[in-house]
């Protein structure tokens, strides 16, 4: 466990170190707030809420996190630095648990950024702060999940465009998993039972029920498991492809 | 002691590395010598643990590379061919990462971080990004990452390749220093290294090894081992040198190159003609340059026994 926390802090100060991080930050809270403040009409809707703000969110992440995602691995084996890191005394897990760590962690750092709208909020109006930090939870957990995919994505390919379009696909085709237009496709030929599968393979429902501020065992093992089980996909395809 | 036994890697149908063994011991400098494509990398990546070997078995002071991956890792320093590294860090971060993974502490630490970067000259850009820094200096820095936990075993493909003489000298420099009390494997191209670092040499062409030897007894290998080079102050006296040297019994061929004025007689098997030669130059009156006893061509041994 201590190296991996070697790595993820080596991580971590090279997103410091790149003008990557300042990017991310810069564009992650203009277009949350634009989301919320134009599209999700945070003003006009008249509610002290945050609601408007974390609907949009998994669309921003849908374009950002695989933005972020993609180097994660893809950088590695494109310089060749894979070989460096993997002939160090560490094992594969602790090297893609600590990439990915670094990663979630930026990623916390940039939602915790967005507290002006929380203040905000708590200046307008009384929020149920309850149920926007279980939103905020929520969104992490959404970050943590897109994050492993895209983690998975960026181990299947020296290039990151590649790294990031797969990324966008596979995240895009979870979110829209539980959409209710996907869903109706399935709906009118298949059982319930698959009906029900397929929406719970979704982010979006498991999202949906932590943001409205129920917090169920059964949602935080959805992205426990989605997480791990990519993150062992991650290390897998390493194994069979660093060298090549 | 590195140690393998029948090591093999196929990728697919090719086959890069095939039943390769050999052993090395403390204080021996392995040189590891192959046309480009032979396999060198490969080996040396199945014994730093980063390619799976398909069949076979490595291990580095007895720890055993797939079973046992972390203890041979923590013997073992290596350099990966280009020496690939973290760019955007520099060179201190970057060398503090490896004293980190390396898990040096205290005072230890210290001494070592100091010793890699007094010895490799390093001081002066303890600050710059690695990706700034010219060739001759990150293949220091990965140098540096190589011997930071002072491993009693050094891997390094290529570690002069791309660097200019003075450079190449400094690495060999540090290399012979390094060779009393530790084990090296050093892959290369360039033959004069072999020469100038190597107490052994292994030979490997399409995967195989074609010859385990001293640099001596490669060189002894060649067709010029024993052959005498003598060049004429007078181009005009080289037709009838030649005839002389070629009327010796011991001399099995002569070459000339006319471009220096230089006449090659190669032996016969074993036998010595420097005396004779020398004795054929006083009596002919031969006005002699440069008379000389090749110990024999690498290179030519090099080509011979790989094509």
């Amino acid at each position: 466990m201590r190296n991996v926390g070697i790595i993820m802090r080596r991580e971590l100060v090279s997103y410091f170190a790149t003008p990557l991080a300042y990017v991310f930050i810069v564009i992650f809270l203009l277009l949350a707030n634009w989301f919320t403040f134009y599209l999700g009409a945070f003003y006009e809707r008249g509610q002290a809420d945050l609601e408007s703000f974390f609907a949009f969110l998994p669309w921003l992440y849908l374009f950002l996190i695989p933005a972020l995602s993609m180097k994660l691995w893809a950088e590695e084996r494109n310089s060749g630095s894979i070989e460096l890191l993997m002939t160090q005394p560490i094992t594969l897990r602790e090297a893609v648990l600590g990439k990915f760590f670094a990663a979630w962690i930026f990623t916390a750092f940039a939602l915790a950024l967005t507290f002006p709208l929380w203040i905000t909020v708590n200046y307008l109006g009384r929020p149920d702060n309850g149920a926007i930090l279980a939103a905020y939870l929520g969104s992490l957990l959404l970050g943590g999940g897109f994050l492993a995919i895209g983690s998975c994505m960026s181990s299947l390919t020296r290039s990151q465009v590649i790294a990031f379009i797969l990324g966008v696909f596979a995240c895009l085709a979870l979110l829209l998993a539980g959409f209710p237009g996907v869903l109706d496709v399935f709906r009118s030929w298949a059982p319930q039972s698959i009906v029900d599968a397929v929406a719970s393979l979704s982010f979006l429902v498991h999202f949906d029920s932590i943001r409205k501020g129920v917090i169920d065992v059964r949602d935080l093992l959805y992205f426990a498991m989605l997480i791990s089980l990519f993150l062992l996909a991650t290390a897998i395809a390493l194994e069979l492809r660093k060298a090549d | 002691m590195i140690k393998t036994e029948h090591l093999t890697k196929h990728y697919g149908t090719l086959t890069a590395v095939e039943d390769v063994s050999f052993q090395v011991g403390p204080g021996e400098v392995l040189g590891f010598l192959g046309p480009n494509g032979a396999g060198k990398t490969t080996t040396m990546r199945m014994l730093a643990g980063f390619v799976t070997p398909t069949a076979g078995s490595a291990s580095i002071c007895g720890h055993d590379v797939e079973r046992d991956p972390l203890a041979a890792k923590a013997a073992l320093g290596y350099l990966p061919e280009g020496a690939p590294n973290y760019g955007e860090m520099t060179v201190r971060r970057f060398l503090n990462f490896i004293a980190d993974l390396r898990a040096l502490e205290g005072a230890r630490r210290t001494a070592r971080l100091r010793h890699v970067i007094g010895h490799l000259q390093l001081e002066g850009v303890l600050e710059q990004t690695i990706e700034t820094l010219s060739k001759g200096f990150r293949r220091r820095v990965g140098l540096a990452q190589a011997i930071m936990h002072d491993p009693p075993v050094l891997i390094l493909d290529e570690p002069t390749d791309g660097l200019d003489p003075n450079q190449k000298h400094e690495v060999r420099t540090l290399i012979n220093d390094m060779a009393r009390d530790k084990i090296i494997v050093i892959s290369t191209h360039i033959l004069e290294e072999v020469d100038a670092v190597c107490t052994r040499a292994i030979i490997i062409s399409q995967g195989r090894i074609v010859a385990d030897d001293t640099p001596a007894g490669l060189a002894a290998r060649s067709r010029y081992h024993n052959a005498v080079s003598m060049q004429l102050e007078e181009p005009a006296q080289l037709p009838s040198a030649r005839a002389a040297v070629e009327a010796l019994p011991a001399v099995a061929q002569v070459e000339v190159s006319e471009r220096d004025a230089r006449l090659t007689a190669l032996p016969k098997a074993g036998t010595p003609i420097l005396p004779a030669l020398s004795e054929l130059a006083a009596r002919t009156g031969l006005k002699l340059k440069e008379l000389h006893l090749e110990s024999g061509r690498l290179d030519e041994v090099f080509r011979t026994i790989t094509s």
